[in-house]
């Protein structure tokens, strides 16, 4: 799947062919003193896959609730498929598909009566919800009420609901929030299948490896700004972080390793001696010339990295 | 997208919800239908006693009925004679009669008190009808005369005829204003409405199908009421009660706007549904829905006059119960009506989308 943000998409964007299927301009919204979203611009290409990240209260799901036309700005403009989103248009809603960070549910129904309900609302044919419950793994559970399902369980119903109607554009807040590993990979499948037939998917997460193998390009907020919007590789590159090469214990001394070519810095670990290095393919051909590349491990930065880089480690509110 | 086919599934969502609360089905049907055994069953079984009539001098009415019409007539009255007017009403004073009649030029005039409520409604109900009755058949028309006299016969007037109208005032009260509150308030709660509002339906639909479903269980609720009254203790409804159906109808709009405003003010579902309880509970017990107002001071019946339960439940009696005509309802109606508009208006004016 990594080959999924590898620059064809990227050329046919700069190629202009692309038609915009987000503008946000100067956007604004307070909650009384909170400055939710503090001027935020960007665009979102039609067929992107993008990825908002940021720290709790970072304002992913005020930005999100924005853009969808949830809620009227303060300031700025937001179009989507080339209409105003505010105020609400009834002919752009088909074509957008939701899902709140909260589950939205009927009170009561089951599984399938829920599906079948958002089915209805879109004009879609029940048999198309049926389809969903399958894809989501919810089969089993059809017949459940909702207020019986996991958490886990709830979510996929949740994202099943957003994309019934087979909507041209997605939002998903914490799509991947409560889910087990499987249910987590399937998702990413599915979103990513979604995402490959031309559709454009916005979600917001807090697993910097989901951004990374899902997005075309992440944004990174915090305190309501767009810190920074990139493509993954370009921002852990813009990073300009050492790698770290962990080298097994009495392969090397640690005067020895010091003494490499462009080895920065070196400290012993439990693993091994640790090389702190801006040239890593330099410094893992002399290790090979050496012969000393048994259980040598290369760890680079991560978008991970860059995300504690540029909102820092306090906890938030 | 269809607005029908969204009609339908919001209010197939809203049933089903409904019925699997046991929470609002038990007060919404249960509750109140217990209420009903109770006055109904228990109060109603001891049975109405003969009312004890003092007629004085002579009362053409009475002394020229046909046999069918007295035999009726005996069965609610014991009639005693009299001669002294003063002596008579007297003994209705001091409690010995329930009533004392006397004829003044072609008028009946009944002399009674209020101290026994229910005699009372008897006395006056009974009266009335064979007035009634003996006019239409003075005008000539044996089948109304028949008809009446049938009326007069059945009029048993029960407890229960007076505690039905009431109750199912109440009952429906209660669920339309639960409903509404609870519906706005858990919907903005797990952000369904937010949801709904992102769906191609207009908000004009959701409220349509929740108007739909309440305005549904309002109507199941009477045809129960009724259907049990009838049935099972003798209830037994005027000419006219049909008219009780639109006046139904726009009482519980009232209520439902109620409940939409209490539902707007609250932050908790449960705090709308309390603030709904609040309001309805009270201004049943000064609407009569549980026991007449006639016997309660003049400042509480004039309160009773603003609240919109008393106007649902007097509009009833009149129809139901009390044999007016079917424009009885018509005042109510407005009443309710306006109450329904002001409300909404209001409900509207501090409605927000979400809790914060
Ligand atoms: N309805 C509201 N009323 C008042 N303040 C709010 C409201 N919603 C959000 N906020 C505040 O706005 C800021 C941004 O919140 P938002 O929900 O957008 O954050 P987020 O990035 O989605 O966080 P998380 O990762 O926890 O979902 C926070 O400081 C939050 O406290
Ligand atoms: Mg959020």
């Amino acid at each position: 799947m990594a080959d999924r943000r590898s620059g064809v998409r990227l050329v046919d964007r700069r190629g202009g062919r692309v038609s915009a299927a987000i503008e946000v301009v100067d956007l604004a919204l307070s909650y009384g003193e909170v400055r939710a979203v503090d001027g935020v611009s960007l665009e979102v290409a039609e067929g992107e896959f993008v990825g908002v990240l940021g720290p709790n209260g970072a304002g992913k799901t005020s930005l999100l609730e924005l853009v969808e036309g949830l809620r009227r700005p303060d300031a700025g403009t937001v179009r989507v498929l080339g209409q105003p989103v505010w105020p609400r248009d009834p002919r752009l809603l088909p074509r957008i598909g939701v899902q709140l960070q909260a589950s939205s549910f009927f009170e009561r129904l089951t599984t399938r009566e829920q599906i079948h309900t958002f089915a209805s609302l879109y004009g879609v044919a029940p048999a198309r919800g049926d389809e969903w419950l399958e894809r989501v793994g919810l089969v089993d559970k059809a017949d459940t009420r909702v207020e019986g399902l996991s958490g886990g369980q709830a979510q996929r119903l949740s994202i099943a609901c957003a994309l019934v109607h087979d909507p041209e554009l997605v939002f998903l807040d914490e799509p991947t929030a409560a889910l087990d590993p499987q249910a987590r990979r399937n998702l990413w499948d599915l979103l990513a299948g979604i995402n490959d037939s031309g559709r454009t998917v916005v979600l917001t997460t807090h697993y910097m490896d989901e951004a990374e193998v899902l997005c075309d390009r992440v944004a990174v907020m915090d305190a309501g700004r767009v810190l920074r919007m990139d493509t993954p590789a370009a921002l852990v590159r813009g990073l300009d972080a050492p790698a770290r090469i962990t080298v097994a214990p009495g392969q090397l001394r640690l005067d020895e390793a010091r003494a490499l070519p462009a080895v920065e810095d070196a400290v012993e670990s439990l693993d091994g001696v640790v090389l702190v290095t801006r040239d890593p393919a330099r410094v893992v051909a002399r290790l090979a010339e050496d012969d000393r590349l048994d259980g040598v491990r290369v760890q680079t930065a991560t978008l991970e990295d860059v995300f504690l880089d540029l909102t820092g480690r306090e906890y938030r509110a | 997208m269809s607005g029908l086919a969204a009609f339908r599934a919001l209010s197939l969502a809203i049933v089903r919800g409904f019925l699997r609360d046991r929470a609002s089905v038990f007060f919404s049907l249960v509750f109140p239908l217990m209420f009903l055994v109770l006055f109904g069953g228990l109060l109603g079984s001891q049975g109405q006693s003969e009312v004890d009539l003092v007629q004085v001098g002579e009362v053409a009415l009475l002394d020229e009925m046909d046999p069918d019409t007295r035999a009726a007539f005996d069965d609610t009255f014991a009639v005693e004679r009299s001669d002294d007017l003063a002596e008579a009403v007297a003994e209705v004073r001091r409690g010995d009669a329930d009533v004392a009649v006397e004829m003044r030029g072609d008028t009946l005039v009944a002399h009674y008190t209020e101290t026994d409520q229910v005699k009372a409604a008897v006395t006056q109900g009974a009266l009335r009808a064979f007035v009634d009755g003996t006019n239409v058949a003075q005008s000539g028309e044996p089948p109304r005369f028949v008809l009446e006299t049938e009326r007069v016969e059945d009029e048993s007037l029960e407890t229960i005829q007076f505690v039905t109208p009431g109750l199912l005032g109440w009952a429906v009260a209660m669920s339309a204003a639960f409903g509404a509150a609870a519906t706005l308030q858990g919907w903005r709660q797990t952000k369904l409405l937010r949801r709904l509002q992102l769906a191609p339906v207009s908000t004009r639909t959701v409220v349509a199908a929740r108007v739909a479903v309440t305005l549904g269980i309002a109507l199941v609720q009477m045809a129960i009421f009724l259907g049990l009254g009838t049935a099972a203790f003798g209830l037994t409804l005027a000419g006219s009660w049909w008219m009780a159906v639109p006046l139904v109808v726009v009482g519980t709009l009232c209520f439902m706007a109620i409940g939409l405003l209490a539902g707007a003010l609250a932050r908790t579902t449960e705090g709308a549904v309390n603030a709904a309880n609040i309001v309805v509970l009270p201004m049943a017990f000064l609407s009569g829905s549980f026991f007449d107002l006639d016997g309660a001071p003049a400042w509480l019946r004039a309160v009773s006059q603003v609240l919109p339960l008393k106007h649902l439940n007097e509009g009833m009696l009149d129809v139901m119960v009390r044999g007016e005509g079917p424009s009885a309802v018509l005042v109510p109606m407005a009443v309710l009506a306006a109450f329904a508009v002001v409300v909404t208006l209001a409900a509207a004016r501090i409605f927000r989308w979400e809790t914060t």
